[in-house]
């Protein structure tokens, strides 16, 4: 058996790159997959301890991640194509007009 | 303990390492033995295929997003029929099986909401 | 591990928003465009059944769904709220949506599941619950953001928002992770219970409740996870910018309190340093930000970004029980106070408001208070309310937080408040003086439902000044089975 730790560091690993991946880059696409990097590290967590603990509440949990990852797709998805249709980019930068 | 663990591996990597292996070996090869005579019928992208239209980054319209984005919608709730399938004779042993029956009703006919909605809106028609 | 229909009518009020909004989703795809009015009107009705089974349903106590969900009096306090809320939400956005042109039924549904989300955290006692409650109270709000659409600012706030939201879910599930990792469950009284009896890993407890601290603090927009909260409030219609700021604030309140409360006091002597320093930080940055805004709206979002600030203050007094509970109360006191003062000044935002962003800038509002003198009035009080001035309910509300931080040992930080208080007197006030003291020729926009809010929650900030003895006697016993 792989020992829960290493799940624990991939998992913390997959979180950090997610979470970087937001603040460092500018694609609007690549922010949102970064987000989903983010809910899948901890997916894995999840699953990671369900299956340590011999207990199907953290497994179930995934399952419902998964469907509000889904929801969240398709509302990002629809808020960035409405920007583009706009703006013609989906540089983050470059649609900000809200300052001040 | 992990060494063990990692031993069942040994097969898959010695896989890797051969299919690896060959196909360096077959493209390593053409390219020292194989003849070069390039024309432009044999530069296309398909060769005695169709001829490709445009440039590959061309954007695409956006009834395509429309459906995909539906499909996931849709999609991914199999996630949670999937599990109560399999316990369901479980439940109908235990005397629960009409009220697991119809907590599942509950969440088609909720889909089912989301999907009389798509199919007013025109969410499905092509043109 | 049997349901039954008890579960049902234990969590009534929240069936009633969803089942009607699920409805009203049909009833809108069926509607022909001549009568699109009748799904605001069912909106509205339905948002006042579900409020009449919330104020029946005050007194119960009792656990749904295996313990997934509590109902308790801070539940049917927070539920009477966020249903009163949702209708003076409605009323606000009625003439503004038509006036706009995105008059669409679709803006009152998702504001009835962000309603239902937000109710469904008041009573969530199980972290998979809070988690999803939460998104199903954020997702609407990004597109309720988004709805003005072909406005460059309302879709660019949508996708901010959006994106920094599901950042914000992100932590939070992470640190829901952690703590499911520490205690091997999910749900709180079950995390209790194996807290109390000694977790093999103190670090990932304790990582878990930062992370879930960091996302909700984001949720209700604390320093320094402020960054979207002015650029989102500014893009948005004015109406989703209204509800937004009190629902969002509702619900991510409802969730500190149940977790922190409920789940972790145990973690009091290593969270309260973070607390504190989150505390001063926000109170420090709205304030002293707001004083440079010259958009009514990004004001109105800083000072909302300190007024997360001062209820996030109640949860200082963690380790002290006796002194917590009366703290706790006051948070939710200052809920409701925030809620209905700001709810009026958004009325005042509204009527004001021109198309292409015209009529938002201070000066716009010079001359206001002598064109339009019970318009003035009501701006004045609600200013007052927000400083924290007599008679109005934001003192009230002011003063019961201060003592019970006085209270719990917090002088520093009562102090820090009572000093940005005097410094958000400084903007608000301002305001009051380009109304009354400059002139000018504002043109409001007439809309007599706008009006009514407007009106209504002027003369709530008063009046319930005058009972906020028995409010707070109210609040008080909503969280009394809390502990």
């Amino acid at each position: 058996m792989v020992p829960l730790s290493y799940y624990v560091a991939l998992s913390a690993i997959l979180f950090a790159l997610g979470a970087l991946g937001v603040l460092t880059r500018r694609n609007t696409i690549i922010i949102f997959m970064s987000i989903e990097l983010m809910l899948n590290s901890a997916n894995l967590l999840f699953v990671a301890f369900a299956r340590s603990f011999g207990d199907v509440s953290g497994q179930i949990f995934v399952f419902f991640v998964m469907a509000v990852a889904a929801a969240e797709v398709a509302v990002g998805l629809a808020l960035i194509v409405a920007v583009f249709r706009n703006k013609h980019t989906i540089n983050i930068d470059e649609v900000s007009g809200l300052k001040g | 303990m992990l060494q063990d663990y990692l031993n069942d591996y040994w097969p898959i990597a010695i896989l890797l390492l051969l299919t690896t292996l060959l196909g360096i070996v077959a493209i390593g090869l053409g390219y020292l033995f194989g003849p070069r005579r390039s024309n432009k019928r044999k530069n296309a992208p398909y060769e005695s295929g169709m001829s490709p239209i445009g440039p590959g980054t061309r954007q695409l319209p956006v009834k395509f997003y429309i459906v995909a984005v539906l499909f996931i919608l849709f999609d991914i709730e199999v996630v949670f029929l999937l599990p109560w399938a399999v316990i369901f004779k479980k439940f109908v042993d235990e005397g629960l099986g009409n009220f697991v029956l119809i907590e599942m009703i509950i969440f088609l006919g909720i889909l089912l909401v989301g999907y009389v909605y798509a199919w007013k809106k025109g969410a499905f028609e092509w043109d | 591990m049997l349901y039954s229909m008890d579960d049902m009518f234990n969590i009534l009020p929240t069936v009633i928003v969803v089942a009607w909004a699920t409805a009203l989703i049909l009833v809108e795809a069926f509607l022909p465009k001549k009568y699109k009015f009748i799904t605001i009107w069912l909106t509205v009705l339905g948002l006042v059944v579900a409020l009449v089974a919330a104020i029946n349903q005050h007194g119960i106590e009792a656990e749904a769904f295996n313990g997934m969900l509590v109902v308790d009096g801070f539940s049917s306090f927070l539920n009477i709220l966020i249903l009163g809320s949702g209708i003076l939400a409605v009323a606000l956005a009625v003439g503004y949506n038509k006036r706009f042109g995105f008059d669409r039924g679709e803006y009152y549904i998702m504001m009835m599941f962000s309603i239902a989300g937000t109710m469904l955290m008041s009573s969530a006692a199980d972290l998979i619950v809070i988690f999803l409650a939460l998104e199903l109270m954020s997702i609407p709000l990004y597109i309720m953001a988004a709805f003005y659409r072909g406005n460059v600012n309302s879709e660019e706030a949508g996708m901010k928002y959006f994106l920094l939201g599901a950042f914000a879910g992100g932590f939070i599930l992470y640190g829901i992770g952690f703590v499911y990792g520490a205690t091997g469950a999910t749900g709180l009284s079950q995390v209790v219970t194996a807290i109390n009896g000694g977790v093999d890993s103190p670090t990932f407890l304790l990582v878990g409740a930062a992370l879930i601290l960091i996302g909700l603090g984001f949720k209700v927009a604390a320093v320094p996870f402020h960054m979207w909260t002015p650029d989102v409030y500014e893009g948005s219609p004015t109406p989703a910018t209204a509800y937004m700021a009190v629902g969002a604030k509702v619900g991510g309140f409802a969730a500190l309190i149940r977790i922190f409360v409920v789940a972790f006091p145990t973690l009091s002597t290593d969270l309260v340093p973070i607390l504190w320093g989150l505390v001063a930080l926000t109170l420090v940055v709205g304030n002293l930000v707001a004083i440079a805004q010259k958009n009514i709206k990004r004001m109105l979002a800083y000072s909302s970004i300190s007024h997360a600030g001062f209820i996030l203050m109640a949860f200082l007094p963690y380790g002290d029980a006796a002194v917590f509970k009366s703290s706790v109360a006051a948070a939710l006191f200052y809920l409701l106070a925030f809620a209905i003062t700001s709810f009026g000044s958004w009325g005042v935002v509204i009527a004001l408001e021109k198309s292409e962003g015209k009529g938002l800038l201070l000066e716009d509002y010079a001359g206001l208070g002598r064109k339009y003198p019970a318009l003035g009035v009501a701006m004045l009080i609600f200013m007052l309310s927000f400083t924290g001035i007599p008679p109005t309910i934001g003192f009230a509300g002011k003063f019961l937080l201060f003592k019970a931080v006085m209270e719990g040992g917090y002088y520093g930080l009562a102090i820090l408040g009572v000093l940005t208080s005097l410094f958000s007197a400084y903007y608000y006030l301002r305001l009051v003086i380009i109304m009354f003291m400059k002139s000018g020729e504002p043109n409001i926009v007439s809309d007599r439902w706008v009006t009514l809010v407007t009106a209504s929650s002027a003369v709530a900030t008063v009046v319930l000044f005058m009972v906020s003895t028995p409010l707070f006697a109210w609040a008080e016993q909503a969280v009394l089975k809390l502990f």
